[in-house]
């Protein structure tokens, strides 16, 4: 390989945060398949995936929300309030079709999302204020609803827990839906006004306004699409892990937004991608299933996982002024 | 003459207290690049502001095309053709070129409402082309320089079939071949029948661009005609109503003791072997082109940034400041080139603002003494003539020249004995700027060394007993004022000649 092409990709990897996290995955993996070779084995691979499904919902919907420069909190708490009402309604209602359950958690998702977007978009009340408060209030309410008691897998149908792992063309209905969240996703972000014009809000409001976009819709609809997307994830939660307790998916935010400032994301809103998102929460999901492995014991994982996130933001933030650094020295030289 | 496309006759617009605009006309015609002249407070701005749909005019009419209008927000005034080039500050970094141009109106498939890429990046290219452009439509904004920018911006003009494309200082940030690029475009954008509204305080750009001119001084309408039946006196006459006989003061330069010495101060990647040095009563003058280091130098010298070798002498014996905090204590002030990020804090008052640098002085026990405070304020806002309702007013409804002032104020008012001024003039008016210039003078007739760095040539020439040159971070000339001399000066900016071997 020449020099310019070994620059040339230097440059695309610089560039394009998926390149580089492609690369530090494939790193990392290295040692861990050495260490223990049945890590990529297939029934592990589909093990890590079915692991990270749920994270790659849920880290898109942050995503929508850090796009347009904010945050939101209420991640665990949507979560566990629609994971808690899908669970109730199969116990009390066996015979409720799945798809009416995963529908009712994106209603519940929507619902609290609106108030979390309403607050923000027309409240004019920061982000992370408003969901820092209905992070307390949705898990009150999910106290509330369950009168304090948890449901159980024997509480639930087998159709609804057995769900998740049911295969469809040998993938798993869980991987199916991320699947269908991430092709959705894609498309909305790319090729749609709505989309586009959420970089433009994250990136430079004052300008977005000036070229007509609703700055209100915009700041509301982000919140209802994590809503959404937190609400689904919610019922998959309680069928997944065949369980709805009170306390499911606490300090779960911190894993949605490690996801996408692993992926990219600018933490300032207006820059990253989907691909990056899906890439984040794979990265997560092989340091959580290769710590095991690697015999590290599992209170190390936290440690480790904020460590990485702490080496991304140090990543993105020194590449960043090298890319402004260069781009002043060019002016100098023309 | 032809028939002006957008009129506005009697404009008026009050804010609370202050009337922008008085009386206000101006006839923007096809084709013609029309200079909006005036100093900062003369009104251009809120004029600007009116014609983009930002402020409602308290009276008057606009007309365009014969049809009077009333804009509702920036949207509708952009929809009718209205199209101002801001400064960077309406750009998405983050976005691609081609996205820049269309957000807000994407080309999409009819029938699917679906974003079509291909189209836009093609729509895209046939703009860049028309402005001859070599930039490709999928580099993102944030990779591209000051001037790419500028040129995107016209280029999205462009594409909104703007009539009237208004630019506000477009060359400020630019180099002299950036410049050379724009006044192609303007004048390409003539002969296609748009009409320009240029705005500039540099009288050879509004000479050698512009063929109309309005001048507008404290809100009100002065004048209009050619620019070719006037000269830049006559100009200068009815912006301050007054002609500027000796634009820099008379001096009698007098030196006393060396104060600063620098040795081969160099700073990895910045600048490199800097020596020069500084005595009482001095005004060292400090010329380069943009980017060519000299701001680093002083922040250096202020400790601001690190240096990575050579020495800094004050008064005789090693200075090393750690932080701009011991350059403040031995007397040193800087008054930062950009002002609203470095130098003024928009959201305190024009008084708070003035007296940071001595509230350790203005103290007793621990709390501040308003009293005294204000006393202090109002003392140098005086001296330096601040236009502003009261001093207790935030800093941010000043206008640029006012700011600066407040600025110099602020740092005459902790009295230093090294005073270093990085771009004082730059985009003030010719009056604020003759008052910048006199206080310089009287700061170094009290004996204080001035550091003076500027872009300017006239006004290093103007101000100066020595010069130094830099050019991309090294020391290429170092004159007295008896050697002075402008092309020489330019030469040793543009690195074609060397005064100064360094080794």
């Amino acid at each position: 390989m020449d020099k310019s092409k070994i620059k040339s990709l230097g440059k695309m990897i610089i560039d394009r945060r998926e390149a580089s996290l492609v690369i530090l995955l494939l790193v990392i993996l290295i040692p861990i398949q050495i260490r223990s070779p049945q890590f990529l084995s297939i029934t592990n691979i589909d093990r890590l995936l079915n692991d990270i499904s749920i994270l790659s919902i849920v880290a898109i919907g942050e995503f929508f929300v850090i796009l347009s420069n904010g945050i939101d909190l209420s991640v665990g708490s949507v979560i566990a309030f629609s994971g808690m009402a899908s669970g109730m309604l199969n116990e009390a209602y066996p015979g409720t079709p799945i798809f009416i359950i995963l529908l009712l958690g994106i209603a519940i998702g929507a619902v609290m999302g609106a108030v979390n977007g309403a607050l923000v978009a027309f409240g004019k009340i920061p982000p992370i204020i408003t969901t820092l408060g209905t992070m307390s209030i949705y898990r009150g309410f999910t106290f509330v609803l369950s009168k304090g008691t948890w449901v159980t897998a024997h509480e639930m149908t087998t159709k609804f827990i057995s769900f998740p792992r049911t295969r469809f063309l040998g993938i798993s209905a869980l991987i199916w839906m991320a699947l269908i969240i991430i092709a959705l996703s894609y498309y909305f972000i790319r090729f749609t006004r709505s989309g586009r014009e959420i970089y433009a809000i994250g990136g430079n409001a004052t300008a977005a306004q000036f070229v007509g976009v609703n700055e209100k819709k915009i700041r509301f609809l982000v919140f209802i699409l994590s809503g959404i997307s937190f609400g689904f994830a919610g019922s998959l939660w309680t069928a997944r892990y065949a369980s709805a307790v009170n306390e499911m998916a606490t300090g779960f935010e911190m894993q949605a937004v490690a996801a996408c400032v692993l992926g990219g994301v600018n933490f300032a809103g207006g820059a990253g991608a989907i691909p990056g998102v899906v890439l984040g929460a794979l990265f997560l999901g092989v340091l959580n299933n290769a710590l095991p492995v690697m015999y590290l014991s599992t209170f190390y994982q936290v440690l480790v996982q904020g460590l990485v996130v702490l080496i991304a933001l140090i990543i993105n933030t020194v590449v960043d002024q090298r890319k402004m650094k260069k781009l002043l020295s060019q002016r100098r030289a023309s | 003459m032809s028939e002006p496309i957008v009129t506005i006759r009697n404009l008026t617009k009050f804010f609370p207290g202050i009337k922008a605009l008085d009386n206000v006309h101006l006839n923007i015609r096809e084709g013609q690049v029309h200079a909006l002249i005036g100093e900062n407070g003369a009104g251009k701005s809120t004029l600007v502001k009116i014609l983009t749909g930002v402020y409602f005019p308290t009276g008057g009419e606009i007309t365009m095309e014969g049809k009077p209008i009333h804009f509702k927000n920036a949207l509708d005034s952009q929809d009718a053709g209205i199209v101002a080039i801001h400064q960077e500050a309406s750009m998405f970094l983050e976005l691609s070129v081609a996205e820049n141009i269309f957000m807000g109106h994407h080309l999409r498939n009819e029938r699917t409402k679906k974003i079509n890429w291909k189209k836009m990046k093609e729509e895209t290219e046939k703009l860049l082309k028309r402005l001859e452009l070599s930039i490709s439509p999928d580099t993102l904004v944030k990779n591209l320089s000051v001037a790419q920018r500028h040129m995107v911006e016209i280029a999205k003009a462009l594409s909104l079939n703007a009539k009237v494309v208004i630019m506000d200082e477009p060359t400020s940030a630019l180099t002299s071949r950036e410049v050379e690029d724009l006044y192609r475009i303007v004048r390409q954008l003539k002969s296609e029948g748009k009409a320009i509204i240029f705005i500039s305080h540099k009288f050879e750009e509004i000479f050698e661009i512009c063929d109309y001119f309005t001048v507008l001084r404290d809100g009100q309408y002065i004048n209009e005609g050619y620019l070719k039946d006037v000269t830049t006196d006559d100009i200068v006459k009815m912006m301050i109503g007054r002609s500027i006989e000796h634009m820099y003061p008379q001096r009698t330069p007098s030196s006393g003791k060396e104060v600063l010495k620098v040795e081969h101060l160099s700073q990895l990647g910045a600048f490199s072997d800097i020596s020069f040095s500084l005595h009482e009563g001095e005004i060292l003058g400090f010329f380069g082109l943009v980017g060519a280091g000299r701001s680093e130098v002083v922040r250096t010298i202020f400790g601001i940034d690190r240096k990575s070798g050579g020495e800094v002498y004050l008064d005789g014996s090693l200075f090393n400041p750690r932080h701009p905090s011991d350059a403040m204590a031995r007397g040193i002030a800087l008054v930062p080139e950009d002002r609203q990020q470095q130098g003024v804090i928009l959201e305190m008052s024009i008084s708070d603002n003035i007296t940071l640098p001595l509230l350790d002085s203005l103290c007793t026990r621990g709390f501040t003494n308003r009293k005294k405070e204000k006393e202090v304020a109002r003392n140098f806002g005086e001296k330096m003539e601040i236009k502003a309702a009261g001093y207790e007013v935030d800093a941010d409804t000043l206008s640029g020249g006012n700011q600066q002032k407040v600025v110099l104020a602020k740092w005459i008012a902790s009295g230093p004995r090294i005073l270093i001024l990085d771009e004082p003039t730059k985009g003030i008016d010719v009056a604020t700027k003759a008052a910048v210039h006199e206080f310089v003078a009287q700061a170094a007739k009290d004996g204080l060394c001035v550091i003076l760095v500027s872009s300017e040539l006239p006004e290093i020439l103007g101000m100066s007993d020595k010069v130094a040159v830099m050019h991309e971070g090294e020391l290429t000339a170092l004159f007295d004022r008896s050697e002075l001399d402008s092309e020489k000066i330019m030469r040793c900016a543009l690195g074609e000649y060397k005064e100064i071997v360094n080794g």
